[in-house]
């Protein structure tokens, strides 16, 4: 545009570019609209909204519907959370699990990794394969299986327990019969085994992540490391893990988001919303909200928490792809 | 010796990932005095379809049968795909394409968006829902899941637009094509097996999500798969023969079509994230 005021005699010359110039500037904004309307829609207004909510105070459908006022609280809600020692329970438990789970993922994830880079190709494919059925298979039906693998008459475990000499099985755990054993019954075994069912998902995606990163890496600088008497471990610091140093951050990153957020596989597990004990942030915040006599305000409250967590998480996250994006 | 350590374990982490589904498949497959028995069978003795018929013929639910359940999944997740690869294709071929000021923020946003917890909008996005008269409606969820498959959309179909060279569109522009010419005729074919491969993610997206069609419908012929399953196996003492084969026929075709784009996952996930 500038150059039509420049040269106004070549106005004429030049009207086609520049007209087709104008239209390239707004299309792109054109077809950004709809993507932008249901981010906006669908995503950001409700995130806006669920902090609105959380400073008043909810408690039917009917205020939801509008048919009712809604009262404002202020940072009420927030207050009789945090003076709540359930809420620190349930905070304790949140980070206690992201990082347990976190820790044993990337652990089991880079180990596998690493294992797959040095097997030989039938039985690295082979086990590749069987890795990708673990991530492929939908949070809710995996866990499903779980529960009947941990079933207390005829599941797997109760069977193996229940094969364990009678003397040794009494003198580890005191008891030698199994069956009707409840393994979701205290709330330390219920993490285990939720711990057990997201790394069994959530490992798989790491593994093939490392294997991804190691495949990027010139094997030559193993090799001559090895050559020169490098135990394994010392070959992993030294050499591995500095060269995919920027994928371990955003795996880690990517883990802490997803293990703070687990539902699908909790819920399950735990058939609902009943297991207080056992509750983290995600599943207290919908528990607060939707099971009667239903705190919507309250259930925001938690969820506004969890948020501002995870996008701390998040600036990090977007750090490190922007760095990525940079250098590629 | 180091060799058959390595496949050893090899083998060992094979049997930890794959024996959940195998033990699926298995026990869908056994007839229930097996599946109860007191020592479990490595392998169905005498394999039976019962289960699955069961499943298919009879009701999952009072008055409600497994296909229609299937059906309305079906239908949720297919409308999902159609909605989220068409607004992902103008978003990607603009971020992809076009360099213009808003492009790095909109790519920033994207990042931000994937990462909101999605539990955290049950309640707003209830009340919208409620608000619009959507409430027990599979629109309702339609409009749920596009909304949350659509950053992933965009930023996965972005490297495939981007990897389309520039030069066969500008040729086409050349040869007198007009801009919608040259992105059906040139761009389009060329990101099909992308926008395949987008759809696909999207699907498992719809076709998996739990926590929204719980909340969302309350009606039992509106259930999807994955709320009637819940309720199908929260009883008390639960059949596990009909459950394994229900949740086989869930997960089959989820398991099919993620190892069609696998590979892209890998990469479109380590820059950018969703996981179901």
């Amino acid at each position: 545009m500038t150059t039509l005021t420049e040269v106004p005699e070549a106005a004429a010359a030049r009207e086609t570019p520049a007209r087709r110039r104008r239209r390239v500037d707004r299309l792109p904004y054109l077809l950004l609209l709809p993507a932008l309307v249901i981010i906006g829609v669908l995503l950001l207004w409700p995130l806006g909204q669920v902090v609105a909510m959380s400073f008043y105070r909810l408690n039917s459908v009917r205020q939801l519907r509008g048919d009712r006022e809604w009262p404002w609280v202020g940072l009420g809600n927030y207050a009789d959370i945090l003076s709540d020692p359930f809420f620190l329970t349930v905070l304790r438990n949140t980070v206690l699990f992201a990082a347990a789970n976190v820790l044993l993922t990337m652990i089991l994830g880079t180990l596998v990794g690493l294992l797959l880079n040095r097997l030989g190709r039938k039985m690295a494919t082979f086990v590749a394969s069987c890795v990708m059925l673990a991530w492929a298979t939908p949070a809710l039906t995996g866990t499903i299986v779980w529960k009947w693998i941990f079933d207390d008459t005829s599941g797997l475990v109760t069977w193996l327990f229940n094969a364990l000499p009678d003397g040794l099985s009494n003198g580890l755990f005191g008891r030698s019969d199994w069956t009707g054993y409840g393994w979701f019954n205290s709330p330390l075994l219920f993490f285990a085994i939720l711990t057990l069912v997201v790394v069994w998902h959530s490992f798989p995606f790491i593994a093939v992540s490392v294997l991804a990163g190691l495949k990027s890496v010139p094997s030559e600088l193993h090799e001559a490391a090895r050559v020169d008497g490098a135990s394994p471990w010392r070959v992993f610091w030294k050499i591995t893990f500095p060269l995919l140093r920027p994928v371990f951050g955003i795996l880690i990153v990517l883990s802490t988001i997803w293990d703070f957020k687990v539902f699908t596989q909790q819920f399950v597990l735990a058939g609902g919303t009943q297991d207080r004990p056992t509750f983290m942030l995600a599943i207290y915040s919908y528990a607060e909200a939707f099971s009667p006599p239903p705190k919507y305000g309250l259930g925001a409250a938690i969820a506004v928490i969890l948020t501002l967590i995870l996008l701390v998480v998040t600036g990090f996250y977007v750090r490190m792809v922007l760095r990525q994006e940079d250098e590629s | 010796m180091k060799k058959v350590a390595l496949n050893a374990a090899g083998l060992l982490v094979a049997l930890f990932a794959a024996f959940p589904v195998y033990w699926m498949i298995s026990t869908s497959l056994k007839p229930s005095n097996e599946i109860f028995s007191a020592t479990p069978q490595p392998v169905p003795t005498h394999p039976t379809l019962a289960h699955y018929r069961e499943i298919l013929t009879g009701n999952l639910i009072p008055g409600v049968s497994f296909f229609d359940f299937f059906v309305n999944s079906a239908l949720v997740a297919i409308s999902t795909v159609v909605l989220s690869g068409l607004v992902a294709l103008l978003a990607a071929t603009a971020v992809a394409r076009f360099r213009f000021r808003l492009r790095t923020s909109f790519l920033i946003m994207l990042l931000v968006v994937q990462m909101i917890p999605l539990e955290a909008l049950v309640i707003p996005l209830f009340l919208m829902i409620q608000r619009l008269g959507l409430y027990n409606t599979l629109p309702s969820l339609i409009l749920t899941y596009l909304g949350f498959s659509l950053p992933f959309a965009v930023w996965m179909l972005r490297g495939f637009v981007a990897a389309v060279p520039k030069e066969l569109e500008e040729a086409a522009a050349i040869d007198g094509a007009s801009r919608a010419q040259t992105f059906r005729r040139i761009l389009l074919p060329l990101v099909a097996p992308g926008l395949v491969a987008t759809s696909i993610f999207s699907f498992i997206t719809a076709w998996n999500e739990l926590i929204f069609a719980l909340t969302f419908i309350n009606d039992q012929g509106s259930y999807t798969l994955p709320v009637a399953m819940t309720f199908f196996f929260g009883r008390d003492d639960t059949n596990w023969g009909p459950v394994m084969a229900a949740s086989t026929l869930f997960t089959l075709p989820v398991i099919i079509f993620f190892l069609l784009v696998q590979r892209r996952m890998v990469s479109g996930l380590v820059a950018g994230a969703v996981k179901g």
